[in-house]
């Protein structure tokens, strides 16, 4: 694959959390400095790149561990944290199957062995209007699936979570029918941005985040990144999705976040830092069009939401 | 027992009623409100206004039930709650959600059912607060203020729809408000048929 983006999302790009803290003086003191030496529209350039920066500003580990939709665990947002606390990730086997050279169950352990994970800070969109931003590790799904070989056959690539109603209190009740299944065209699987999760904030994952073995795919909805996953299977034909399944008019195979295509039933133009008060303007592709918008070259994003 | 219901009842209802208000004020006072603030500010008063709202209308299947008419006593302050709680859960999303632009609040209340929904259901409990006091009774005339308080039963069934069209997947709450709605609104229709029935046997004789 030609990856024409070499060092795809450069974290360290990201201004540091000391010096979010200590803005206002960097403010004073630079813009000072630069109010007498900058023309106008440097000066407006940068102040906005701050700005866009400051909004940017990592999400506290408490939020991202106890605000999580995990319907696996109940549907209320603070039900995945509560209600995980036993939940056992070792032993754990992903089953890989499918249109691939080498079908195999993996222990975890050998399934991660020899992969280096790399921290990647991505805004998270979710489909219900509200964000944050979470410096995951995890290892890039490109060079997973290298490992794996799928054959030429292989067109998309589908994530199953574990389904175990003893562990897991939300699977006894129908709200969507499990287990949870969601997929990737194989060329999105293999962008560089997409990665499979194993830690947050520099831990290892917990349960109410998908441990110990995530999807997070930052230019698309919150859903479409499968937790706990099981079972990886390389295929011909596009996946059936479980949100799909449940409502198809409202959520798509795709997915990609979308300011101008709403859900049927609210805006998706706006969405909400938690904790903040006030809205924000929703990106295309949720910022990463730089680096996805090629993948849907010539498809109408409108029917294929 | 009027004195009982006016002297000890209708105090610790006003009481009650600020509850939801004092938790949320605290919970800012003392920044806990959880991760996503404006969402648990929404919530909350929106629960109120649905909760406080179907309170006002057991009032009258219970009078019925009960033959208490003192009952009748609670019933103002019950919706007048009601009222406050969807003025601040409207407030919110005019604020919050939509910086007060009136541009923004048109275009998501034509294009989303549940937004209009929500909306229509609030701007008709407008009137009917207004409406509240003793003099505005007297004022109207009982038989027009009656009338005009029957949008009270549009107001909640837009409300619980409302509800009921936010939620994602998980419709349990919402189901439970429309069934206590539904139970709520047909209590008003067995007595009155029962005494139709009776009054036709009577004729009939």
């Amino acid at each position: 694959m030609l990856i024409r983006h070499p060092d795809d999302f450069p974290s360290r790009q990201i201004t540091d959390e000391r010096l979010f803290q200590d803005r206002r003086a960097f403010l004073a003191a630079v813009g000072g400095a630069a109010l007498v030496a900058m023309p106008v529209e440097n000066l407006l350039a940068a102040s906005r790149k701050l700005a866009r920066a400051a909004q940017d500003k990592l999400t506290p580990y408490e939020a991202v561990t106890t605000y999580n939709n995990f319907y696996e665990f109940g549907t209320d947002k603070s039900d995945p944290a509560a209600n995980s606390k036993d939940f056992r990730t070792r032993p754990w086997t992903v089953q890989v199957e499918g249109e691939v050279k080498k079908p195999a169950t993996y222990a975890y352990d050998d399934f991660v062995r020899g992969f280096t994970p790399v921290e990647r800070v991505y805004r998270h969109r979710c489909v219900e209007g509200w964000s944050m931003v979470v410096p995951w590790m995890g290892i890039p799904l490109a060079s997973v699936i290298a490992r794996l070989e799928p054959t030429s056959r292989a067109k998309f690539i589908e994530f199953t979570t574990i389904l175990d109603p003893k562990q897991m209190p939300g699977q006894r009740a129908n709200i969507l029918p499990w287990p949870y299944v969601e997929g990737l065209r194989m060329d999105e699987a293999m962008n560089p941005l997409t990665l499979l999760v194993t830690g947050v904030y520099g831990k290892p994952l917990l349960p109410q985040n998908g441990a110990p073995l995530r999807l997070v795919v930052p230019w698309k909805y919150g859903f479409k990144g499968g937790k706990s996953i099981v079972n990886i299977r390389f295929s011909e034909a596009q996946p059936r999705t479980t949100w799909n399944i449940a409502a198809p008019n409202e959520y798509g195979f795709y997915a990609n976040v979308n300011p101008s295509v709403d859900h049927p039933r609210w805006s998706q133009a706006k969405e909400r830092r938690v904790g903040e008060f006030f809205k924000q303007p929703t990106l295309m592709f949720n910022g990463y069009g730089d680096q996805v918008a090629s993948l849907y070259t010539g498809m109408d994003l409108r029917k294929h939401f | 027992m009027s004195r009982w219901v006016t002297r000890v009842v209708r105090p610790v209802l006003w009481a009650g009623s600020a509850l939801p208000l004092l938790w949320l004020v605290r919970g800012a006072v003392q920044g806990n409100l959880g991760t996503d603030p404006v969402e648990t500010i929404q919530k909350v008063t929106g629960l109120s206004a649905l909760s406080f709202l179907l309170g006002s209308l057991a009032v009258t299947p219970l009078r019925q039930l009960t033959g208490w008419n003192v009952l009748n006593r609670l019933r103002r302050s019950l919706g007048v709650t009601a009222f406050a709680y969807a003025l601040l859960h409207a407030f919110s999303y005019f604020v919050f959600d939509q910086e007060l632009s009136p541009v923004g609040i048109t275009q998501d209340v034509v294009k989303h059912p549940w937004v209009l929904a929500g909306f229509s259901a609030f701007l008709l409990l407008i009137p009917l607060a207004a409406t509240s006091t003793g003099g505005m009774v007297r004022r109207l005339g009982g038989k027009r203020w009656q009338r005009l308080h029957r949008l009270v039963y549009v107001a909640a069934v837009l409300a619980v729809l409302h509800f009921l069209w936010l939620v994602k997947r998980d419709v349990t709450l919402p189901l439970y408000y429309i069934a206590a709605l539904a139970i709520l609104l047909a209590a008003r229709f067995i007595p009155r048929r029962r005494a139709e029935a009776a009054a036709a046997a009577l004729a009939g004789r």
